[in-house]
Parts: C-alpha cells; structure tokens; sequence
C-alpha cells in the first residue's frame, strides 16, 4: 500500500493540519462563492431572501464539512470508496422508486433539513471508486480489456440510472469524467478513439431513431438539441431560454450595466435566472470583464487542483484530485457553453454560484478530499 | 510493497504527462469560453443591446380627445362625455365571483358582458385589467366609488365617449362615430397605430368620417418598461398626444332643429343657404335617427328598423337624394332664353293645353290651358307649354349651359357623405350613357325639369341662390377648424344681365305674392320678409295616353311611392336676398300644396331667427300656425339638447 510509503514524521498531525491546508484553494472557493451571492442578491433585486440568505448558510456549513472533510486522513477516505459508490448507486435506484417528483424529474430524497440528490453524490463517489480502484490495480493490468470492463460498468450503471430520471447533464459529467479519470490512470489511448468514435455513431443514431418506435430520448431532449442548433426557430417557445440568455449576456457589453441594473433578468426574461442561467446575470451586470473574471477565478481552481494532483506521489490521491477537478471544470464549461449558446441546454448548474443546496455541499465535499489529498499527501 | 517503486514511477510520470494534458485542453478549452464571451459581449454588444431594450420596452399609446363640433353660434352637436367602466384586476381581487356578485347588488350588470370577462380572465395574465361593465352611469359609478374598500381589484375608469346632444336633427350632416372594424382598418392604407386601441372610436359617415384627419388629434405615447409576462414595471416617459381639432359648422342649430321637427315624419329634405356667401344654415333629410345609437355599436333590432323603413331614415336625402326637379327648373329655361335673346320678357306664348312636338303631344299641367301667357305669368302659373315653346327655339346646349351656370349638375366639395352629382342632360351625355341621340322631345322635356334632369335639394337651393345674388354662390359648410376661419372665395358674378335677372326675381316674387301664383297660399306678409319662389311638382311615373283620357288619378288616390314629388324653392327677402331654401317632400303630392308652407315657415324661422309673430303670416293662416307652433315649441330642443317636452 502507497501510503505505507509515507514517511508519518512529515504528515501534519491534529489541528496542525490546518496550516498545511491548500489555503488559495480555499481562498479562490470563498471568492467564487462570494460572486454567487451577490448575484442571487441582485437577481432577487437587491433582497438577502428569498435566496442569498440560504445559500450563505448553506456555504458556510458546506465550508466546515469541507474542513471535516480535509483532516480525515485521506487514505480513510480510499478506504470507503467502494462503499461510498455501491451506497450512492442504492440511493439512486432508491429515488428511482419512492423519490419525490420535482421539475419533471425524480432527482431527490427529502432528508428533511435538505433534499439530497444522489446523482450530485453520485459525481464524486464514482471518481473516488474510479481512483481507488486504480491505486489498486497493478498499473501493467490498466489496459486489459477485463481489467477495462469493470471500471466501465462502474460508470455506465449511475449514468444508466440517472439518464432514466432523466438528467442529461449529469450523465454526460458522469461518462466524460468517469473516462477522464480511467485516462488519468494511464488507459490506452486506442480506447478512447473507439469510444470517441462510438459515441459518433450514438449521436448519428440517436438522431436517426427520432420518431421511430426505438426512439432513444424523450421528445423534450430532442427538442432542446433542436432550439440549440437553431434558437431562433422558436423564440418564445423552446428557443427562448437560449435566445433570451444570449440577449442578456450580449447587452452586458465590455462592463455591465451595473451591479443590480441588469434590464433582462430583473423583468424575468431570463428563465431560470437564479439556477443555471445565473452566469448571464453575471455578464449582463458587470459585463465582458465580469464575465471573464469569474471564468479566469475558475482557471485559477482548476491549476491549482492540476499542481496539487501533480505534487502529490500517491496515485490515488492525485486520481482523485484530477478526477475532481475535471467534473468541476466539466460543471462550470458545460453551464458557460450552455448560457452563451455553444451546447443545448442540459440543466447543469454553474458551480459553487447556482442556487442550490445539493450541488454546493457535494462540490465542497469534493473540495474537502482534495484538501484532504493535498494534507496527508506522501512527503 | 506490492508494486516495485520503478513501476510506480512510470505510472506516475505516465498521470503528470496525461494531467498536463488534460490541464492544457482544460485551458484550451476556457479560452474558447473566453472568445465567445467576447464575440458576444464585444463584438455583437450593440445588436444585443438594442434587442434587450425592445424586449424591456413597451410604447403604449395615450389616444387623443376627438375634436368636437359646434354649430355656427358655439351650439356643441358633438362632443366628448365621459364614459364610465368598471374594471377588475384578478390578482388584486383575490375571490372574482364574490366581488362581482357584491359588484352586482350595487350596480346592474350584464350577464353577456360577465362571461366574456370570466374568460378573458382565465386566459389574460393576472395583472391585467378585464372590463366588467361599460357605459355605466354617473349615478352608478358614485356608488362604487363609495363602496370601493369592500370591492378589492375594482377600477372605475374614465374614458370618453361621443354623444350628439342634439340627437337626430345633425344625424344626416355630421353622421356618427363607431368602435373601429376590421372593414375600416382593410379600407386605409398604413392605419394609424389608434385605431388598434380597443374601443377607438372612428367616424363611420358624415362629416365625422369625411374630417377624421382633422377630428381624430395625434396619439400621445408613454414608453413604460415591462417584465417578460407584459406587467408594467414603470413608466419611462410620457409624450402628450394632440388633441383633435374642434369644427364649427355654418349650421344654425335652432334652424336645424326647427326645421327637422317641422318636417316631421314626412320623407322630406330641405335645405337653407346664405345666398350671399353660400353657408348652408340647415341641412336637414327626415325622418331622422338618433346617432348615439351607433357609437356604441346599434343593436341589429334598432338596424333593422332603419334600414326596414320606407321612408329611409338613413339617407341623407338633401345632398344624397336626386330628384326630378320640374316647374322648380323652368327659371333656368326662363333665364337662359331672356340671356340669349330668344324671347324677351313681353313676348306670349298661347297655350291650348299642350303642344305637339314631332306627332308628340306634351301636355300643360293645365288641360284646359293658359291661353296667352308672358315670361310672368308663365313662371307665376307655372304654364309648361310655354316653356316647351321657348325650349324649342332655344336647343339643348344652351339650356343646359345656363345650367350648368347655376350649379347643376355639380358636386359641390363638401365633407358629407355620398353627395349626389345629379344629373344636368346634355347631347354628349345621352350619347355616352344611353348610346341615343339627343331628340327634340328630349330638350321638351327637360324645359320643365323632367325626363332626364335630376337635382339634389342642395343643388336647388345653390340655384336658387345664384340666381338671387347673380353670384356663382357655393355651399360651404365648414366655419372654421381649430378655430381658423375655413378660406372661402368671395362668389363673383355669373355675368348674366341683371336685368334677366331681375325679371326672373320678380316673376318668382309673383309666384308667392300674387293672386294667381301657385304658391299665393303660402305667401308671406310682413314685407321685411317677404319671399320669391317657385313651385314644383315632378313626376315619378308616365301617365300613358289611356290615362289622360280617363282623366289623370288625382294623387291622393295613389299609393305612397307612386305619388308626386312636391317642391319648392325660394329665396327671400324679397327686396335684399339673404337665404335661398329648397324644400322636397318626397311623394308629396303638390308643390304648392306640399312643399310651398314648409318653406314659408323655414324662411320665417331663419329671417326672423326664432319662431315669428303671427302678423307675418297671411289672417286666415294665423290659427292653424299658432297650433303648429305651439306643437313644434314642444318638440324642438335648445341648445343642449332638451326638448320643451323634458322641460315640463
């Protein structure tokens, strides 16, 4: 076992652990998070309820999780792993048949101080199963097909159940960053170009089924691939929301209307303004060079994330951590790509700045084990 | 040690490699976010702006006050009132049904308009105003104003609304107006943004219609900032519109009304002009109708009626209506043979009772005949043989010059609706329309105002009128728009020879004054304003040769629409021309009989300018004219309207 390998003298020891945290890490979280609750601020025009409020409490909890989190030895947190995975799978296959129906989709389980979505769970346990079960492979076995074919079931079982709720977004943040991971750990390139190729021939064939008895998406995912590639076949229906973003953003300009004096989300042309369309409130206020802050506040997380994977001598560690940052770097691309018209509207939040409970406390979960990855890493 | 360090090196050089790389897609990646960000917030900044203020920013348009019109004294015929609704807004007023049932013990509401506002609610956003009852009174709205914090979500709203005080007696000149329909929108090229208001109100005939540029104003504007559902948030700006401008008509509205309750409920028209400058003082068409029936939309039993009547209640029968105007035409013969020397005013005429024409015998309305007649006693008894005899040495071209001269045949540039053009033969016009040639009977005929010749009542009295001044007199009946003074030519002389002139004047006082004129029973006495006429009674079928040999059915034997249309036309005084009349009385019978007193007493009415002392009037008329009066006192409004029965 790696972690035999560490020399324990240099491993920080009780609240010492707090100074070896990746403290500009934390710093560049808190900073993001700030931005969220400002916008949720301005969207509730100018108003702590009905949302910044909540979701400063919620962060701040989300914060002493994450410390918890962090000073939990690391090699605990491999240790759990594949329970950690088989539980969020049963918990999935439990909102499948009791979970409450919100939104046109089963997604969560009322814990009653909060609804818990497994399929946000679901996001880091696959990594951390992934992760684990890498360290524990023999790196010569990683590209065998039958060492291949158990990771990938491991993936394909959550996004099987999560697609069937249905939650594209988070399906395809399953697949691509199950696959990233399965990358990190040295898989052999010709995989990925089957699959790569493969999932060319799904997409052909998912548009070829449309309207056949094998129709493989509900009309509603067609229909938002459709307003994606043409928005404005249908400007108040299906097309609004992208259309309607896409006015937002672009009437920002190079600085933004002004805190608080953003026109389209304030008169609710914006759907979703305070969810997944949160970015263009963002731009629309403080404009390209808001925008771009937050995009450049990102980067920063994600170098970071990448330095601290590369420094860390434990495999699954730096696993974990690249596995981690991928599926926060895929949340925040595919909501940006989303909101200024690259990608169909898929339902992914933008990270750490959405409302939402769920999503916040798992990402700061996530966060935690990078901490914890980066304290009790081998020196 | 399960795995020798070696091993473990390679794989994890092998994941810093693939973490570069995927670092550096990573950072490809958000450049590309970064790129797009700019294109759109940079590069396509404007259009999107401009696109997010169309999307914020709603014109919602202020319509104007409709001008409103006044007669030739200040006397408001249309005018603006206000209208009351009572409006509902469904967010506002939590439980609908249990307002509108306590809405309902205060005012009466109709179940019609109820249903149609529960639906609008249904489908309408919450925040918008549905209307609950139109129209409601004063009395009405006081209550829900009194009651208004037990009734949450009820708007009273003020707008206005037309009204015609007047009622019936302007119906025919200034028409009406009328919610917008979609024929009036397909009939006007680019309309005005108005007229897609709700409820905008249009003219529909009349001078209402024919000035609507002037009457209509200009559309203010507020430009108010809206959220995606369509609630006004606030308002940015607000552009006062232009308020229409106010008419004054050269109508007299106590003629006018005179006259229409003096014509009664016969199908009749008449006309009153300033011979002198040519303002038409009255213009009057009966029966009338009452024109706020149409401002709200008339009901089809109230249309029915109308459009059912046979005396034809909507036409404007005194610049519409065309009629043959016989004996009334014979000053133009007159006129045109003393101007071109055929005849001077001592030559005779013997008048057996008719004259053969081409193996054609045209009667006198006289069998037994006139015997020797003048140009006087002609035009005094009416003799139309005379006339065939100077029509004949006259020729067509040139009677129908003279004519012309006189205004027939004209359609005079007013604002009304559907002004007839009559008709003032001539040789080119039958070879034209009939594809005839002009026969000699022709021009016998119409030497007296018939066969072909047709005239409005209007046209008579321009005729009447140039001939009493000399001057090519010109109706004019708009005073002033917004108060400036509606330029109008000063009339300038015909160039007949007032001698001519004067004889035809002075036979036509004789029509009214002498002993043996037609229209000696209606004659006036009171020299200041004593009248000169002529009478006229035209034919509305053929009385066949088998016919004059039984004798001629006398009218009254005759049904209704068969009978003869009875004119008269006159100016007066007699001494100092001030007012030419026309008076037809459709299916009257006589001239004389028929149209002759009405056009007396119009004439006292306008010359006196009120109801006139009995003295002008001849003694044995007296009794019958007091009663009239006094029955005419009661049905005539004032100048706001009420009529001396409401005065009771």
């Amino acid at each position: 076992m790696s972690y035999l390998e560490y020399t324990v003298k240099t491993v920080p020891t009780g609240i010492r652990k707090l100074l070896y945290l990746n403290w500009p890490l934390i710093l560049l979280l808190a900073a993001v998070s700030g931005v969220g609750f400002m916008m949720l601020f301005s969207v509730a025009g100018g108003s702590f309820s009905p949302w910044a409020e909540p979701q400063m409490k919620r962060f701040g909890m989300a914060l002493v999780l994450m410390l918890i989190v962090a000073m939990t030895p690391i090699w605990f947190w491999r240790s759990i792993s594949g329970f950690a995975y088989v539980g969020t799978i049963v918990l999935l296959i439990l909102v499948e048949v009791m979970g409450s129906v919100g939104m046109g989709a089963q997604r969560w389980i009322d814990l009653g101080f909060m609804r818990l979505q497994p399929s946000e769970l679901m996001k880091i346990t696959l990594v951390m199963a992934l992760a684990a079960y890498y360290d524990w492979l023999a790196p010569e076995r990683t590209s065998r097909p039958l060492w291949i074919a158990l990771p990938v079931i491991a993936i394909l079982l959550p996004t099987a159940l999560v697609l069937r709720q249905p939650d594209l977004g988070t399906s395809i943040l399953l697949v691509t960053g199950g696959g990233i991971v399965m990358f990190m750990a040295g898989v052999h390139w010709g995989y990925f170009a089957a699959v790569i190729g493969m999932i060319g021939g799904l997409v052909t064939a998912v548009f070829q089924s449309r309207g056949t008895t094998w129709q493989l998406l509900k009309d509603y995912q067609y229909r938002r691939i459709d307003t994606f590639l043409d928005p404005s076949s249908d400007p108040l229906g299906a097309g609004y929301h992208i259309t309607q973003s896409k006015i937002a953003l672009g009437s920002g300009g190079w600085t933004g209307r002004g805190f608080m004096q953003g026109t389209q989300s304030r008169l609710n042309f914006l759907p979703e303004k305070h969810t997944d369309f949160i970015f263009t409130t963002l731009a629309e206020e403080f404009g390209f060079l808001g925008g771009i802050s937050l995009l450049g506040l990102y980067g920063l997380i994600i170098l970071f994330c990448i330095a601290a994977a590369l420094v860390n001598r434990d495999r699954f560690s730096s696993l974990l951590i690249l596995g981690i940052t991928t599926t926060f770097f895929l949340f925040f691309a595919v909501n940006m790509s989303m909101v200024m018209g690259m990608a169909p509207v898929v339902g992914v939040p933008l990270p750490l700045v959405s409302y939402g409970g769920s999503a916040m406390l798992v990402l700061m979960v996530a966060f935690g084990l990078v901490q914890s990855a980066h304290v009790h890493r081998p020196r | 040690m399960r795995r020798p360090g070696q091993d473990n090196a390679e794989s994890h050089r092998r994941l810093s490699r693939r973490a570069l790389l995927l670092g550096g897609a990573q950072i490809v990646f958000m450049s590309m976010l970064g790129l797009r960000m700019r294109y759109l917030q940079v590069d396509q900044a404007d259009q999107f702006r401009l696109l997010a203020e169309e999307n914020r920013i709603n014109i919602r348009l202020l319509p104007p006050a409709r001008g409103e019109i006044f007669d030739r004294n200040g006397v408001p015929i249309a005018v603006n009132e206000p209208s009351y609704r009572i409006t509902m807004v469904r967010e506002d007023a939590g439980d609908v049904e249990q307002v509108i049932s306590q809405l309902s013990s205060l005012v009466d509401l109709d179940e019609v308009t109820l249903n149609r506002a529960r639906a609008e609610m249904k489908r309408s956003a919450p925040f918008l105003p549905v209307t609950l009852a139109d129209h409601i009174s004063w009395e009405e709205m006081s209550r829900i104003a009194v009651n208004a914090p037990s009734l949450p979500g009820i708007t009273p709203e003020v707008g206005l609304s037309r009204q015609y005080p007047i009622r019936g007696d302007f119906a025919h000149v200034v028409g009406y107006v009328g919610p917008v329909s979609d024929y009036d929108l397909s009939k006007i090229e680019d309309p005005d943004q108005l007229l897609r208001i709700p409820r905008f109100q249009i003219g529909k005939v009349g001078v209402e219609s024919k000035l609507e540029d002037n009457l209509r104003g200009k559309a203010g504007a507020k430009r108010v900032e809206v959220n995606s559902v369509g609630r006004v948030m606030r308002e940015l700006d607000r552009r006062e519109g232009q308020q229409g401008a106010d008419l004054q008509l050269t109508l007299d509205q106590s003629l006018q009304s005179y006259i229409q309750a003096r014509l009664g409920e016969e199908s009749a028209a008449a006309v009153v002009i300033d011979c002198q400058n040519g303002d038409i003082l009255s213009l009057n068409s009966s029966p009338s109708f009452d024109p706020n029936l149409f401002v709200t939309g008339i009901s089809v039993a109230d249309y029915r009626d109308l459009t059912e009547n046979n005396y034809r209640p909507l036409a404007a029968k005194s610049v519409q209506g065309t009629y043959p105007p016989g004996s009334t035409f014979k000053m133009v013969t007159a006129l045109a043979a003393l101007e071109e020397g055929i005849i001077t005013p001592e030559d005779t005429v013997w008048c057996p009772g008719h004259l053969e024409v081409s193996n054609r015998r045209f009667h006198c309305w006289k069998r037994a005949g006139h015997g020797h007649v003048d140009l006087e006693e002609a035009l005094r008894e009416s003799c139309d043989v005379y006339f065939y005899d100077v029509a004949l040495k006259l020729g067509i071209d040139k009677l129908s010059a003279v004519a012309d001269r006189l205004g027939l045949g004209h359609k005079f540039d007013l604002p009304l609706s559907g002004i007839a053009r009559g008709l003032n033969p001539t040789r080119e016009w039958k070879e034209r329309v009939r594809g005839q040639a002009w026969v000699v009977g022709d021009t016998v005929n119409a030497s007296i105002g018939q066969g072909n010749v047709l005239a409005s009542p209007l046209q008579l009295a321009v005729m009447t009128a140039r001939l009493a001044s000399g001057k090519d007199i010109t109706p004019r009946l708009v005073k002033s728009v917004d108060g400036i003074e509606t330029p109008h030519p000063e009339a300038q002389s015909l160039g007949f020879n007032a001698n001519n002139l004067q004889k035809i004047r002075r036979a036509m006082f004789t029509v009214s004054n002498h002993r043996r004129g037609t229209a000696y029973g209606s004659r006036i006495i009171e020299d200041a304003y004593r009248m000169a006429g002529k009478t006229g009674t035209s034919q509305v079928r053929n009385i066949t040769a088998a016919e004059r040999a039984r004798g001629v059915t006398k009218n009254e034997d005759l049904p209704w629409e068969r009978r003869d249309h009875a004119l008269f036309v006159n100016f007066a005084p007699y001494d100092n021309p001030r007012i030419a009349v026309a008076v037809v009385v459709e299916h009257g019978g006589g001239g004389s009989t028929a149209a002759a007193p009405i056009a007396r007493d119009i004439t006292l009415q306008a010359l006196h300018g009120g109801m006139p002392p009995l003295d002008a009037y001849p003694t044995k008329d007296r009794k019958r004219i007091e009663e009239q009066q006094k029955r005419l006192r009661a049905v005539i409004p004032d100048r706001d309207g009420n009529r001396g029965g409401d005065r009771a």
